[in-house]
């Protein structure tokens, strides 16, 4: 297992008190189209190392733009951002050198092959010589048959794959994903999360946004809620998911039911299915009050569902009552 | 020193893994002016009392090192730009003097081998001696140190490639030409040696090829004291514009 000797270069984190991300009241505007656009408006966190953090919001909601300030493609009209106490802009060689950052464009350099890519990537990092990590990153994401080929030559998940690997090259202790499953299949997508997880299990603290928010609830801890570039929700997952999502109970009636009239109220009909509706639950109890009124009426089921509480729901219902 | 020899090594690969277009192509496209400007004009003309096509030489010798040094930067950060790759610099913690010298450091060098490669393809043609050597080997350094920092703020301006075609179009292209590689500005009307002494390549020029005849247009101690000040001024220009993040760091 390659994991013993990668090692991030701050150590263990229990107890550390300094923040791998500090960010604090950072705006930043852009003139487009003769308008001005806020960005980023006063935002302020903070994340500490070892933490699986996710960055949630809808498009446009100031995600990218916040991680380009960390990384310093960006650069914010107010307020600091710190990497493990280095200010980026200050400090920023020393700051960039703990900050690995998975782009969310698929870009890459098409003159050059996959090891020439890796061992440039090092080197702009001041590292001469790591072969032997190169070599063990691109065992642990798939690559090594492709080590050779030109980066014109890889697929989309390959490609996709050597950004990770480039944003690894240098070890660094935080390292922002920024849509990294964007267009990847499966099975590969799965395999990227088995490391990435890996990864913070080691130490390092990971900034993950994504769309896909099955992924958010596996992996992310705690989450940042996006939106208009503000912070609207800063969380624990499972706090979230308790706050703004319920257990869900769908039933699909027998043919010829018809719903009664005492459960019409609450009841939410299943788009595109046929005598399926939804019910959101305040307590498990109430499944029991439900199934009880469709007996009383002589209603039968051909199926029902009892769906948990998810991320995916309580995102909805959260921007929902922001809007 | 790490980070700046990687990017420089960088920089130098990517023009050296298309060799046949950044090399050979600018060297076949100077020795075709050469073939006809000399095919017309070497028993019509002499300059300083030199021989046309001897004279020719080292002007197209030197417009290669202006024009590929020009080409390397400028070429290099627009397609890093538009492709997005330029991302991987940008996140490293490369400073940005780093970055400058080393695009201005590997634009020199791709003159220096365009123009080697005019001057090694044009050594059949007799007359040709290099009577000074040391300015032609400062010229040739001031030349590309001054076109790759020109290099370097088109393509940090350009956002598009036939923006900084315009550029190269409308600004180097007739820079380089109209600067006395062709001739001597002492053959012009007055008016137009005025214009040509304005023009900061005519002093590269004049005094690169000062370095293979020891006779000029203009003082060579003159054209060293205008190219050094044109050079530090855009140079400083587009290192200013770099520590800002002109259009790479919004």
């Amino acid at each position: 297992m390659i994991y013993t000797v990668f090692r991030p270069c701050s150590g263990s984190f229990e107890g550390v008190s300094t923040p791998a991300v500090a960010v604090a009241h950072v705006s930043k505007t852009f003139l487009r189209s003769r308008q001005i656009v806020h960005a980023l408006q006063d935002v302020s966190l903070e994340i500490m190392p070892g933490e699986f953090f996710g960055l949630l919001g809808p498009n446009g909601a100031g995600k990218t733009t916040l991680i380009s300030c960390m990384a310093g493609l960006c650069r914010q009209d107010n307020g600091d951002i710190r990497i493990l106490g280095y200010d980026t802009r200050q400090d920023y060689r020393q700051a960039r050198r703990a900050l690995g950052v998975v782009p969310q464009e698929l870009v890459f350099d098409p003159f050059f092959s996959v090891r020439e890519i890796l061992r440039l990537q090092s080197g702009y990092f001041g590292i001469q010589k790591n072969d032997a990590w190169i070599d063990e990153l691109l065992a642990e994401l798939d690559l090594t048959d492709k080590a050779d080929h030109s980066m014109r030559s890889l697929s989309g998940g390959m490609k996709r794959r050597v950004l990770v690997a480039q944003a690894l090259v240098h070890r660094p202790p935080v390292i922002i994903l920024d849509e990294p499953t964007a267009g990847v299949d499966v099975a590969l997508r799965q395999g990227l999360w088995q490391f990435i997880r890996r990864l913070n299990q080691d130490g390092h603290t990971i900034i993950l946004t994504t769309h896909y928010l099955e992924e958010a609830e596996a992996l992310c801890g705690r989450l940042a809620l996006m939106r208009a570039g503000e912070i609207c929700a800063l969380e624990k997952t499972d706090s979230l998911i308790r706050q703004f999502a319920k257990h869900r109970l769908t039933v699909r009636l027998g043919e010829g039911n018809v719903l009664p009239a005492a459960l019409l109220t609450l009841a939410v009909p299943v788009p595109a299915t046929a005598r399926t509706w939804e019910w959101t639950l305040d307590a498990l109890a109430d499944i029991e009050t439900v199934l009880a009124t469709l007996r009383e009426s002589g209603c039968t089921l051909e199926d029902m569902r009892i769906s948990p509480p998810d991320l995916e729901t309580a995102f909805l219902s959260f921007m929902g009552q922001q809007s | 020193m790490t980070e700046f020899l990687t990017l420089l090594r960088k920089e130098l690969l990517r023009f050296w893994k298309v060799g046949f277009q950044t090399v050979c192509a600018p060297v076949l496209t100077a020795l075709l002016y050469l073939m006809i400007f000399s095919q017309v004009l070497e028993n019509h003309v002499q300059v300083h009392g030199v021989r046309y096509t001897a004279f020719l030489i080292p002007g197209l010798v030197m417009m290669s090192v202006l024009q590929n040094a020009f080409a390397n930067s400028s070429s290099s950060l627009i397609q890093s730009k538009i492709t997005g790759n330029l991302v991987f610099v940008l996140l490293t913690p490369i400073s940005n003097f780093q970055f400058f010298a080393a695009y201005l450091l590997a634009a020199t060098v791709r003159g220096a081998v365009v123009g080697a490669g005019v001057l090694l393809a044009t050594s059949w043609i007799g007359g040709l001696t290099m009577a000074e050597p040391l300015w032609v080997l400062l010229f040739t350094l001031l030349g590309g140190l001054l076109m790759g920092s020109l290099g370097l703020i088109a393509g940090m301006w350009a956002e598009k490639f036939d923006q900084l075609a315009a550029f190269q179009n409308f600004l180097i292209l007739p820079l380089t030409m109209l600067s006395g590689v062709f001739y001597s500005v002492q053959s012009l009307p007055e008016f137009w040696q005025g214009v040509s002494r304005a023009n900061p390549v005519f002093y590269l020029i004049d005094g690169f090829r000062y370095g293979f005849f020891a006779v000029s247009d203009a003082t060579p101690w003159l054209s060293l004291g205008v190219a050094t000040a044109f050079t530090l001024m855009i140079g400083l220009l587009s290192f200013v514009l770099l520590v800002r993040g002109y259009k790479l760091r919004s």
